[in-house]
């Protein structure tokens, strides 16, 4: 038997197992129905993990304990996060039937709350993309309309929320893999300040950026996750070591006297005219709301692209040097030597993404471009991150569009990559400067959903919360549900 | 308009990354690669005179822990992950090609 998720938050779905109206058995059931009635359509999963969701879902219906706000509820998991026993490729050839020995630390702590994860979601390879097309595996379909792209990376967890199989999943974003696929699904997606939450287990592409971060469908629903996945871990020395407030304590409704920036780089060349009156319209929305609203400068954004790009496929090439065949994953046959080994796998077990990536960054490393590219990109990155220190002294949030359209037809971006990483100009900046960024649903374009993108200081996820949250209980987009709704 | 990389420099970084390009794939790289070059020109533009670089955005310093093992004693889970194995070892081609010499 399916469930509605669209019909129930999660405060409504913890009520309902506080007042044993439905068992965390029962969710994790409908929650496998759910995916077995609409994968074929939404192609979200890579795999799925019943025996263990159900084995977990039984205990905790025998301890009957359900005091945290996520014990028995279902949800799902990007594929680049460690799970014992549990395949985790990181939609790559080169990682088919690796299973990790150990749980990346947010999973651990979702499991330690009694969240349970029924499967891995897809994704680009290694998370390079933006569109959920390099999976080695399959490609997802948005939500709204399965002839377009779900975004990506996390395009497998955001389509997964987005049409409603799951209540909540874990993405990660390195330049805008959680906005982006929330944008284009129409949901709710965190990227929280860089260090908030442990990239432990988390397979890292480039380690400066990358931070897991939440799906749901509404803001309150991605507070209450982030709330569990925060914190110190020992195992991440990168890892903020402040106190993790309640990110629910600001949700009132209330933004007066809000300070909001508005970069009017954000509004640009390359960003579809009605993407910018949709956005405009939801800015419109928080002034009348009671917020401030001012146009401001981030003079540095239009070399984000290219900084970001070097940086990333830097620490790219050099995290993804430990593929080579030895140990796990994936191996080539017929080998003359070791070097024959390593070379093989690699370029048989990796796809053209996640090769031109490495190939980007050995380049960008290599004697002779250092300076003109890697250590030019550093500085860059400093300049991007004093626009957004000067700014941040007299606005409390930044907002605009998350992305520059709405999703694009399944296979018609792909072939470009230079067009696809301009596509990133809007999400890029937030994690070159460790910001945390999230992606509201703002309105809709053509029956397709366009993202407003909120800003925010360092470790101040609480106040992009609460704007989101006024603006999404003032506009209640989020009644709004795609066709596939109906199979519930 | 002369390309920003050539094929012979992208056959060079193809070794130094461990990853091998037919003919084909080699032009499709070549011309790639020029392109997404071409954007980071863009950098060159930007005086970066007396700006740092900044490598991570972490304001952690030296965390340090206890020196004790954790979550070690799990060789045959590890090896399970191993495409071959031979007496609770991994086992990898000759260094050395096999049959020369």
């Amino acid at each position: 038997m399916t469930m509605n998720y669209f019909d129930h938050d999660l405060t409504s779905l913890h009520q309902q197992l506080v007042n044993k109206e439905t068992t965390a058995t029962e969710l994790v059931q409908a929650t496998l129905d759910n995916i077995k009635a609409t994968d074929d359509q939404l192609n979200a999963f890579i795999t799925t993990n019943p025996e263990s969701a159900l084995e977990a879902a039984k205990a905790l219906d025998k301890a009957g304990q359900f005091d945290n706000a996520l014990a028995g509820i279902p949800l799902g998991l990007k594929d680049n996060m460690a799970t014992k026993g549990i395949q985790t490729s990181a939609a790559s050839r080169i990682l088919k039937d690796f299973k990790p020995v150990y749980t990346a630390t947010a999973v651990d702590k979702l499991n330690a709350a009694g969240a349970i994860s029924v499967g891995k979601a897809n994704m680009d390879e290694f998370a390079m993309g933006g569109s959920t097309e390099t999976s080695y595996y399959k490609t997802t379909t948005n939500a709204w309309d399965h002839t377009k792209v779900p975004g990506g990376s996390s395009g497998g967890s955001a389509a997964a929320v987005a049409g409603g199989q799951v209540p909540f999943a874990l993405g990660s974003d390195t330049g805008g893999s959680i906005r982006q696929p929330a944008a284009f699904n129409g949901i709710v997606g965190m990227k929280p300040t860089y260090g908030r939450v442990s990239r432990w287990g988390l397979f890292a592409m480039a380690s400066s950026l990358d931070q897991i971060g939440p799906f749901t469908r509404t803001v309150k629903d991605n507070a209450l996750v982030l709330n569990t996945i925060s914190g110190h871990d020992q195992r991440d020395s990168t890892s903020a070591t402040r106190e993790v407030p309640d990110f629910t304590s600001k949700l009132t409704g209330d933004v007066k006297g809000l300070r909001i920036a508005v970069p009017k780089e954000y509004f640009g060349e390359g960003i579809d005219e009605r993407v910018s009156v949709t956005v405009r319209a939801a800015i419109a929305q928080l002034e009348a709301l009671g917020a401030t609203v001012d146009e401001v400068s981030l003079p540095h954004t239009k070399y984000g692209v290219a900084a970001y790009y070097i940086i990333m496929s830097s620490e790219a090439s050099s995290n993804l040097q430990r593929y080579d065949g030895v140990k796990y994953g994936f191996r080539a046959d017929d080998v003359k030597n070791l070097e024959d080994l390593y070379v093989k796998t690699r370029s048989e077990g990796f796809g053209d993404e996640v090769k031109r990536r490495i190939m980007l960054g050995t380049f960008s490393l290599s004697a002779g471009a250092y300076d003109a590219f890697f250590k030019k990109a550093a500085k860059i990155r400093t300049l991007i991150i004093e626009d957004f220190n000067k700014v941040f002294e007299d606005y409390d949030v930044i907002v605009g569009p998350t992305a520059p359209t709405v999703a694009y037809g399944i296979g018609e971006e792909i072939d470009d990559p230079t067009a696809m990483y301009l596509a990133d100009v809007l999400t890029i900046p937030v994690n070159l400067a460790g910001l945390p960024g999230m992606s509201v649903n703002a309105g809709f374009v053509d029956n397709l959903p366009v993202g407003l993108q909120i800003i925010g200081k360092p470790f101040d996820e609480s106040t992009v919360y609460q704007t989101g949250y006024a603006f999404e209980q003032a506009s209640r987009l989020f009644e709004k549900k795609p066709d596939i709704a109906k199979e519930y | 308009m002369k390309e920003k990389i050539t094929r012979e420099e992208v056959a060079h970084v193809a070794g130094l990354a461990k990853l091998s390009f037919n003919d084909e794939q080699l032009d499709h790289f070549t011309t790639q690669l020029s392109d997404i070059l071409n954007i980071f020109d863009t950098l060159a533009t930007v005086n970066t005179e007396n700006v740092e670089p900044t490598y991570s955005v972490t304001e952690n310093v030296n965390i340090l822990r206890e020196d004790v093992a954790d979550n070690w004693q799990q060789k045959q889970e590890l090896l399970k992950n191993a495409p071959l194995e031979a007496a609770g070892l991994i086992k990898v081609p000759a260094i050395l090609d096999e049959g020369e010499n």
